[in-house]
């Protein structure tokens, strides 16, 4: 086994993983933060994203004992305690989901875009999120909720 | 499985040296770490080379070119303003590499490392006229980016030697590079054909060249006759028309489920053609 010190959402942990776990596995069953899930396991549909060092990564192609010294940030540290971040709200208003397997991992990609880009067209909405699949919303919905939070992250600030 | 993560390529290279079983470097780990999760390659000794200082940065030269550590990911290419000034087609190979998140994990040495004929930016490296530097027990050495690959995934590396970093030369006067590739849809996907183009012009006159071909053979190819085609001409149509006669030539391709002989080979021609006029566009601008 592996010691492993890391961040998790501001959080100071100490782990003892596996040399072959993943950081997902990490993530879901040492910490029990189930947000991001398994999707393919092989880095293809982003639905175990998670942010490494603010930048967003597929947390299956991570292995616990690299998150060593490093942040890692997941959907569980988005929302500002019980008020939910402008991303999740407009997601439920916009019925950007539904059956929910992928929105973890979007909405951790979707903020890292706003992060770097507050005022994204719909064409760099739709480059960045790429490598989020969704078997359910055929996508429009979840880039109008991405839209509409850019829109109201902007005029907030 | 031993999980390595040796602070210097002398111990990483020496880790590789003594291990007896399946071993493997980790750098972005968007192969290695796949093969693992799928069962393909389960490593007895998995070698983390990024505790190693300095293995991210993205350096000048002192003889103008560049020198790109080995764990240096695509987005931190992305984000180099003088690296995407001097030399463009390299980057947009890299970034043309799966999605957002395989962007922040994704190296030049492992997409080369892997030995995939399709490899997005091995043609684009090809062109440009890059190295790699090589840190063996026996010492260091530096040899053309062409010169490893040898088939699919195959490289010319032996036991115990690690790739440390990439070296572009100095992009000097009227120099420009593109890379092109062909895929059925708009991203996320594997190259059908790839195109890399790297030239220097005086004026409007094509004084040095480099052509690279990706997914048409067991291995990136380094186009010597497309040289021919470009150096001496003005972009004319017919040195155009001779390039990618050159260019489908070189073509060896097979024929499976991205596309066929004949596909391939045309699509070869067509790529190969336009970077040529993004390249030189590029060089003259």
């Amino acid at each position: 086994m592996i010691h492993v010190s890391t961040t998790v959402n501001g959080d100071a942990h100490e782990l003892l993983c596996d040399p072959r776990e993943t950081l997902l596995d990490a993530l879901r069953d040492r910490l029990e933060l189930t947000g991001a899930k398994e999707g393919c396991g092989t880095g293809d549909c982003g639905a175990c994203t998670v942010l490494l060092d603010g930048r967003p990564v597929c947390s299956c192609l991570v292995l616990a004992a690299e998150a060593e010294g490093h942040e890692v940030r997941t959907v569980e540290g988005i929302a500002d305690g019980e008020e939910l971040h402008p991303l999740q709200r407009k997601f439920i208003e916009h019925a950007a989901l539904q059956c929910g397997i992928c929105t973890p991992g979007i909405l951790v990609a979707a903020k890292a875009l706003l992060e770097r880009n507050p005022d994204p067209s719909e064409t760099e909405v739709r480059y960045w999120l790429a490598g989020n699949l969704c078997r359910c919303t055929g996508y429009d919905k979840i880039i109008r909720a991405v839209l509409d939070a850019a829109g109201e992250m902007r005029e907030a600030t | 499985m031993r999980y390595h993560t040796p602070s210097s390529f002398e111990d990483a290279s020496a880790i590789a040296a003594a291990a007896t079983g399946v071993t493997r470097f980790l750098a972005g780990g968007t192969d290695v770490l796949v093969q693992l999760r799928s069962d393909l390659v389960t490593p007895d000794d998995l070698i983390d080379i990024k505790r190693i200082a300095g293995v991210r940065d993205i350096t000048r030269r002192d003889d103008g070119g560049w020198r790109i550590g080995a764990a240096a990911s695509g987005v931190e290419l992305a984000e180099h303003e003088a690296l995407i000034a001097e030399w463009p087609g390299v980057v947009e190979a890299l970034e043309l590499i799966g999605s957002t998140q395989i962007q922040a994990r994704c190296t030049l040495v492992g997409n080369l490392c892997n030995g995939s004929p399709a490899a997005d930016s091995v043609p684009a490296m090809i062109a440009a006229g890059a190295t790699v530097n090589v840190v063996s027990p026996e010492g260091a050495r530096e040899i053309a980016v062409e010169d490893v690959p040898t088939g699919p995934g195959m490289t010319s590396l032996g036991p115990g030697e690690v790739v440390s970093a990439v070296n572009l030369p100095p992009r000097g006067e009227g120099g420009g590079d593109a890379y092109l590739r062909f895929i059925p849809r708009t991203e996320m996907d594997i190259a059908v054909v790839g195109a890399g183009v790297n030239l220097v012009r005086e004026g409007e006159t094509i004084t040095a060249a480099r052509v690279a071909l990706g997914a048409v053979a067991p291995t990136v190819l380094l186009v010597e006759e497309a040289r021919a085609a470009l150096v001496g001409s003005t972009l004319d149509d017919s040195a155009l028309a001779a390039l990618a006669k050159a260019a489908e030539a070189a073509c060896r391709p097979i024929s499976d489920k991205r596309g066929t002989v004949e596909f391939r080979t045309h699509v070869a021609g067509v790529l190969t053609r336009r970077a040529a006029k993004i390249a030189y566009g590029r060089a003259g601008a």
